[in-house]
């Protein structure tokens, strides 16, 4: 192999070499994770499109004032969660932990949300099994469910260890919480096509 | 960019995306039973302005190697189609 020698790739000198946020291991996770979230939206509509009287009466039942709430409680952790990495990238310690403590707060209140909705649809005789919609429903809003946890404990863990292991200033050393940034952004995106699937459009 | 501007660029992000999901709610709300076409494309578009700030500020996917801005942005413009046109088919 010789053609890389001949082809030197220099960029312009005005333009940033491409930088990846976080660690190379968390996108081939997000990478795999859009996949699978992709694969069940799409079954979500292609079902919706088979039984339409069935998911009309379903998604009917669905409260979309608290779709759209869990929706700012998302992209407003999102938020936070970017203005968490800023601030440690300017050395901001206390500020950037607050604003990582933020998001991990409000991914607590989507949790509990969500689980408010949860205990009222099984109160209501929907469960896992009641029919297709019911199925999908749970399997696809629990598996982002369970993703909104783990990015909980993964932001959660990243602003309780930063002032300890100095995860702040220039470089190399915001790493961990671009990573944890990055994990909670995939899960915002992924509600952010979830919302008007199964909330908006009924 | 610098730091002050970014900062301010992020925050209006915040801000459009949360009245993109106002007027998602909105059009939900203002109408019942099948939706029209326009609604529909008006939803999922919404949906798609919110997904591209997400991948390319959020997550920095401006400034990254260009194979996972393309499999990021690649996934929402194959997956909200798809889901578009079953939507439209159902009309």
């Amino acid at each position: 192999m010789t053609s890389s020698a001949a082809l030197p790739l220099q960029r312009p000198a005005a333009l940033p070499e491409p930088r990846l946020a976080g660690d190379l291991a968390i996108w081939f996770i997000v990478g795999i994770e859009m996949l699978t979230f992709g694969l069940m939206f799409i079954v979500f509509s292609v079902a919706r499109l088979r039984e339409p009287a069935l998911f009309q009466a379903g998604q009917a039942t669905l409260d979309l004032h608290l779709g759209a709430a869990n929706t700012a409680l998302l992209l407003t952790g999102s938020w936070a969660a970017v203005r968490g990495v800023l601030a440690l990238r300017r050395d901001r310690m206390q500020a950037g932990v607050r604003w990582l403590w933020g998001a991990a707060a409000l991914g607590v209140c989507f949790l509990v949300a969500k689980s408010l909705e949860y205990r009222a649809k099984m109160a209501a005789g929907h469960d896992l099994d009641s029919d297709t919609f019911w199925t999908l429903y749970y399997l696809l809003t629990g598996f982002h469910f369970l993703h909104v946890a783990a990015a909980v404990l993964f932001l959660a863990g990243v602003a309780w260890l930063a002032p300890r292991r100095g995860w702040a200033g220039g470089g190399d050393r915001t790493h961990v919480p671009e990573t944890a940034a990055v994990f909670w952004h995939m899960v915002d995106l992924l509600w952010v096509v979830l919302f008007p699937l199964v909330y908006v459009l009924r | 960019m610098n730091d002050d501007k970014l900062r301010r660029r992020i925050d209006r992000l915040w801000w459009a995306m949360l009245a993109a999901t106002a007027l998602s709610w909105w059009i939900g709300e203002a109408r019942a039973g099948a939706a029209p076409a326009w609604a529909i494309f008006a939803v999922f578009g919404l949906a798609f302005g919110k997904g591209l700030a997400i991948a390319l500020e959020f997550m920095e996917l401006r400034g990254a190697p260009a194979v996972w801005r393309r499999f990021v942005l690649g996934w929402l413009m194959v997956v909200l189609p798809i889901i578009v046109a079953t939507h439209l088919a159902m009309r």
